[in-house]
């Protein structure tokens, strides 16, 4: 289908931004690569009267590394910018975003998408916003009042629901710490397609041994979440190996409770968690 | 229903196959509706328009993107190259020529979008590996070849391609 009419105007910069959208108010949207929303216009789910582009902003495209070991991500660059980077562009410790990017949509959905939007976007079953949630990142916001930083466990709210506000722009994702053994996986009907379920893993290992470690998981709740069971047995510790990443991924099946969804019932899903843990587990060590 | 946001025109320039187009349009046309209804260049095909089938697939500054996922407006600016920039002088290029030989194609609908998606992937990775081809075109549908042929394809192509630098 073809989208409703809307009012197209082209940000000059980050602050000229978030004055358009105070001044245009709450049926203005912000479009960066547009590769969810112009899909939901075309099919009119969605219905803005007025689109705010700041696809311009190439200032907002980049990857910072720092002495502190963070990783800054500028909210515009995309998703093939991050699985194309060097080692050296994305700092020690953050193999596990480019390694994740071959999960996201296709390539012409990565040539276009960005990291920022599709956090703004707070799909449950987004590669991004499960990264952010394991990984812990900050979300740098810039509204009217300046910026304030939001971390990632206040800022997805529900299905599509984020603590932006209407008038700040999303320009920074902070990824804090390296997370050198960390790996996402997930399952798909088709190559590409929305996750089923997705996981993200990252281990505190350190000569051979697990001393704790992180579990994220997406498409079993509105918002991307950690599974504190399987952190437990991760926090246990012990040697990295079958039996601990059995009971990990068994904890995290056991506790996530999966709603019946349209993809797969309780159980379907219960058994994907299951697999999926146990493998990013074990792939997590690998790097 | 609230009224609609008033369907105000806007003039836009466009960078079609290296030529620079102004355009009249409503901010809401696609670049893929621009492409073929503005500037009737009609070798871009439209599908599924929601970026799934791949069909409308163009390169904007160099990279494959879905040209039904994207306003025209946001693509001033930027080279676009369609599927009638291959060819030149009427001689097929060998891309275009490698499809024909491993028939690559049979209706031909969705054929526009794999050329520029292989033209895309190929100028970025041309020494892929026919895994990473198969993977690159699990982007765009085709309901008649079984895709093992544009693979082949793309495949021969990239192999030709290398053999000549």
């Amino acid at each position: 289908m073809k989208p409703a009419p809307f009012v197209y105007h082209r940000a000059r910069d980050a602050v000229g931004a978030t004055r358009l959208l105070a001044e245009l108010g709450d049926e203005s949207k912000v479009i960066a690569g547009g590769q969810s929303l112009v899909a939901m216009m075309n099919f009119r789910l969605a219905r803005p009267r007025h689109l705010v582009d700041v696809g311009g902003l190439r200032e907002l495209d980049y990857l910072r590394t720092g002495p502190d070991g963070a990783l800054r991500v500028g909210a515009l660059t995309t998703h093939h910018t991050v699985e194309t980077a060097s080692d050296e562009r994305l700092g020690s410790g953050f193999a596990v975003l480019r390694a994740a990017m071959e999960w996201v949509g296709h390539l012409p959905i990565r040539t276009r998408g960005t990291v920022g939007g599709s956090i703004a976007h707070a799909d449950a079953t987004a590669e991004w916003c499960l990264l952010a949630v394991a990984l812990d990142a900050e979300m740098v916001a810039l509204g009217p009042g300046g910026e304030r930083r939001i971390p990632a466990a206040d800022f997805f709210q529900g299905y599509y629901t984020s603590a932006l506000d209407p008038d700040e722009l999303l320009v920074e994702v902070v990824f804090p710490r390296p997370a050198r053994y960390a790996a996402l996986t997930e399952f798909a009907e088709r190559r590409g397609d929305f996750a089923t379920v997705s996981t993200v893993v990252a281990l505190d290992l350190r000569d051979g041994a697990v001393h704790g470690g992180r579990v994220a998981l997406g498409g079993v709740a509105p918002l991307p979440v950690r599974s504190p069971e399987a952190e437990a047995v991760l926090a246990r510790g012990g040697p990295a190996g079958p039996e601990l990443f059995t009971a990990c991924a068994g904890a995290a099946a056991a506790a996530a409770g999966p709603p019946d969804g349209v993809s797969g019932d309780g159980d379907y899903r219960a058994a994907l968690i299951r697999e999926l843990v146990r493998r990013a587990c074990e792939e997590a060590v690998s790097r | 229903m609230t009224d609609t946001a008033p369907r105000e025109r806007q003039l836009i320039t466009l960078d079609v196959n290296g030529e620079r187009h102004e355009l009249l349009i409503e901010p809401r046309r696609t670049l893929v509706d621009a492409l073929r209804h503005d500037l009737l260049l009609t070798g871009t095909h439209v599908g599924c328009e929601h970026g799934i089938c791949g069909a409308c697939t163009v390169l904007v500054d160099g990279a494959p993107a879905r040209a039904c996922l994207m306003f025209a407006a946001q693509a001033e600016g930027a080279r676009i190259r369609t599927v009638e920039s291959l060819a030149e002088d009427g001689e097929l290029s060998d891309l275009q020529r490698a499809f024909t030989e491993h028939h690559g194609l049979q209706c031909g609908f969705c054929t526009p979008g794999f050329l520029m998606l292989a033209e895309g992937f190929l100028a970025e990775r041309p020494a892929a590996t026919k895994e990473e081809i198969r993977e690159v075109v699990a982007s765009n549908l085709c309901r008649c070849t079984g895709y093992q042929t544009i693979v082949e394809a793309i495949d021969d192509c990239a192999a030709r391609r290398r053999k000549e630098t």
